[in-house]
């Protein structure tokens, strides 16, 4: 926009001579801030609640300063000397100098963790040589090394230097299945600690799943609730919304009920004859049980909006296309079918993005095979406790989601959209 | 005189807030958590007029972690398993407690030398000894019932599905008990990457039927609900299930894997004082007997065995349910805290790859 504070030489101007568009300008700068105070609130909560959050997991994901803020000297030495530097005297001197101020500081298991977490089964050693620590004499290496003989691996130094920078990629090779070997190069995990990337693909497989199988089964329900006359489609909508509004834990925990072994669907088919005793089928705690409650979840989210798209769509359409010679799949597919697609794209997204993070009907239903990446990030926020890890994977399902939204952006086109 | 009023009410409130004296103490929930609020929590409210507030949780040390490390710490005392409450101390996320608070035995053994070794760490001051272990359903087998921890990975012998808690530990120990290597030759094998292997391959043999739990309140549930014909689970709740609910449990003391748990203080705990005189009135010979009578679980003081008798049903012998009976101490394993701390990250991200692949 032109600085309007510019001379007027332009066409408009007031009786005093302002340019008309400054002066409109300084008028509606009053009404303008007090439309700014109005929205602070909600931007104040965005940005507290939400944008702060999410820079921290981001910041946590790169930055873990375990080593380096309880560790100076030897963060200090690895600073100055070139990466390779075999540890001479000031070196050793730094590292027990260290290990004695953090273990009075009962900071050394956070040391130890964070090197753990490059290098398996050496938090012990940091921790049970720095109870020792304040015995040590020079020279050091000796008094160390007497202490335990695993400081002389080369590999360790090499990991130590790795950790004495604070911010370190690390966390992102780990959640992408890879590390770094003793020079630091970028190498795959062993392929038995392999998981990430292919629970993430499994993820997004699933989320797809889900989301087609809502879409199947919400456009029927959907065209119903829009098309049937006003007393039934209330009392088909709020077949509909009862369970929208009941608690999440209650359904997931009611297709327990339904699909265990000993469930309501397996007892059925049992009586029935239809399956053995013994043949039981396994529906739940597992892929399957996954599938099948966040599919039922899921499905408002998706029969929502169709219906809100679909509601408006005059019926003479579809019948104008008959009249004219269509079938009925031609009028369906060429006329209604493509008035939809606003509905059909909001659901579909919203389903997904929401599938995608789902946690708690996975842990609870999903047994081992229907676990997805949310399931692991709670591991490591819960068990494992490397919220560093946790971050990044964190980070990277949320950089795959708004990937996943700028295509269909791209392809679609988000105006297209119609939540309601 | 409005400022006056705001002054008085916010005094008052004050006041309120001190004279009603309230610890939090954050446990495992279930039957675990009512033999503490019965044998500790109530006697220590009667006694000495203090509310305590018991929080469940799955696990107890993330919460912890989380709550030390955002400065919002509302939990006073936490219960704690041993590996854990060594690795929270390490990182400095637990108050260093005093072993001078706690109170000698009867006869005046010192604290120290009543408690069973290693029970009293820096931060940390055991309260039982527990026990992970298999039960199974009775009516599932009637004639030749499982009596070993091979039995449990034997699926062609003693069909049914089995549950087993979602992660690494213990599972690997019993995975190489039931393969055949004796008790105290288990960590040293687990070290070696061979022996890891072995455990996996063992687990392997009966991946396909097993159902995953993550609370303790879990496996007796799915034994109950017959979802399992046998499952893993901590010894306590087996108990609970099996003498208070009469359902048909037997437990297979064969394989166990016991260790400590018990009580700490989390960092910059609210009501540090009152937290330390609840562990001191929590880990008394008398109380860690009283304790035994909810729940099987052993009390971690050498004097507080003698005085364990009935189950509060007032018939029920405890004896032979505890994790430290003689008799059932004869292929046992003490969890060895020091490899797990060690190997924690590295097993269980195997495990969770392991689990994930098909």
């Amino acid at each position: 926009m032109a600085d309007s504070s510019a001379p007027a030489g332009g066409l408009l101007t007031t009786s005093d001579g302002r340019s008309l568009k400054s002066a409109l300008a300084s008028a509606q700068k009053r009404a303008k801030r007090r439309a700014f105070l109005l929205v602070l609130p909600l931007l104040a909560f965005i940005v507290i609640t939400f944008i702060v959050p999410i820079g921290q997991l981001m910041h946590q994901a790169i930055y873990n300063d375990g080593f380096s803020a309880n560790m100076p000297r030897v963060t200090a030495w690895f600073a100055e000397t070139p990466p390779g530097t075999p540890p001479d005297e000031t070196a050793w001197e730094a590292l027990a100098l260290d290990l004695k101020d953090a273990a009075a500081a009962r900071t050394v298991g956070v040391v130890g963790t964070r090197v753990n977490y490059e290098m398996s089964g050496t938090r012990s050693l940091f921790t049970s040589t720095a109870r020792a620590a304040s015995r040590f004499e020079p020279p050091y290496r000796e008094a160390l090394l007497e202490e335990d003989a695993k400081w002389d691996d080369p590999v360790l130094w090499g990991t130590m230097r790795q950790v004495s920078d604070a911010y370190s990629a690390n966390f992102f090779l780990a959640a992408l299945d890879m590390t770094r070997d003793v020079n630091g190069k970028i190498v795959p995990m062993p392929e038995d600690r392999q998981i990430y990337v292919s629970l993430f693909l499994k993820t997004f497989l699933l989320a797809g799943l889900i989301t087609f199988t809502c879409f199947v089964l919400g456009f029927p329900i959907a065209h119903l609730l829009a098309t049937l006359p006003m007393r039934w489609s209330n009392l088909l909508m709020i077949l509909v919304l009862l369970p929208f509004w009941t608690s999440l834990l209650v359904r997931t925990t009611s297709w327990m009920v339904l699909l265990q072994q000993q469930g309501v669907v397996n007892n059925s088919l049992v009586s029935l004859g239809l399956i053995s005793e013994d043949g039981r089928i396994q529906m739940i705690y597992n892929q399957a049980g996954t599938i099948i409650a966040m599919t039922h979840i899921l499905l408002p989210f998706m029969i929502l909006p169709l219906y809100s798209v679909m509601r408006p769509i005059p019926p003479s359409y579809v019948r104008a296309a008959r009249s004219l010679g269509a079938t009925s799949w031609t009028a369906f597919r060429r006329v209604y079918l493509p008035q939809t697609l606003p509905g059909v794209g909001a659901g579909s997204l919203l389903v997904f993005i929401l599938a995608v993070g789902y946690y708690i009907t996975p842990a609870l239903v999903g047994g081992a095979s229907g676990q997805l990446i949310s399931n692991l990030i709670a591991f490591h926020m819960q068990s494992s406790l490397n919220w560093s890890l946790a971050s990044a994977l964190a980070a990277l399902l949320l950089g795959a989601v708004l990937v996943l939204y700028w295509l269909y952006d791209r392809l679609v086109g988000i105006d297209n959209l119609k939540l309601g | 005189m409005r400022k006056l009023l705001v002054l008085s009410t916010a005094l008052s409130g004050f006041a309120v807030a001190a004279s009603a004296q309230e610890i939090a103490v954050m446990s495992w929930g279930g039957a675990y958590a009512t033999s503490q609020i019965e044998a500790y929590h109530k006697p220590f409210t009667a006694q000495t007029g203090i509310t305590v507030v018991n929080v469940d949780a799955d696990n107890p040390a993330a919460p912890i972690k989380a709550q030390v490390e955002a400065g919002n710490v509302t939990v006073d005392v936490v219960d704690l398993e041993y590996a854990d409450a060594v690795r929270l101390c390490d990182e400095g996320l637990l108050e260093v407690l005093d072993p001078s608070i706690l109170s000698p035995a009867a006869d005046g053994t010192a604290a120290m030398d009543d408690f069973l070794p290693g029970a009293v760490t820096d931060c940390f001051v055991a309260t039982i000894v527990f026990s992970t272990l298999y039960a199974y359903d009775e009516s599932k087998y009637p004639s030749d019932p499982p009596t070993t921890i091979a039995d449990f990975f034997d699926t062609a012998k003693y069909p049914g599905k089995r549950g087993m808690r979602k992660g690494a530990k213990v599972n690997l120990e019993m995975a190489l008990m039931a393969d055949g290597v004796p008790a105290d030759e288990v960590y040293a094998l687990l070290e070696t990457p061979e022996g890891v292997e072995r455990a996996f391959a063992k687990l392997g043999t009966i991946k396909s039927d097993v159902i995953w739990w993550e609370a303790g309140a879990q496996p007796p549930q799915l034994l109950a609900d017959g979802e399992v014909a046998m499952t893993t689970g901590y010894n306590g709740r087996f108990f609970a299930a099996t003498v208070t609910e009469g359902k048909p449990f037997k437990q297979v003391f064969d394989g166990q894997v016991y260790e400590y748990d018990g009580y700490a203080i989390p960092k910059g705990a609210p009501n540090m004082d009152l937290a330390k005189q609840f562990i001191t009135f929590a880990t008394t010979t008398q109380a860690l007997a009283d304790q035994a009578k909810w729940i099987a679980y052993g009390p971690a003081r050498q004097s507080s065995g003698p005085l364990v008798g009935m189950f509060m049903d007032g018939k029920t012998e405890m004896g032979p349910y505890m994790p430290t009976a003689a008799n059932n101490l004869t292929n046992a394993l003490p969890s060895s805290y020091e490899f797990w701390v060690d190997r924690d990250t590295e097993l269980n991200e195997r495990f969770n790859a392991w689990l994930a692949s098909n």
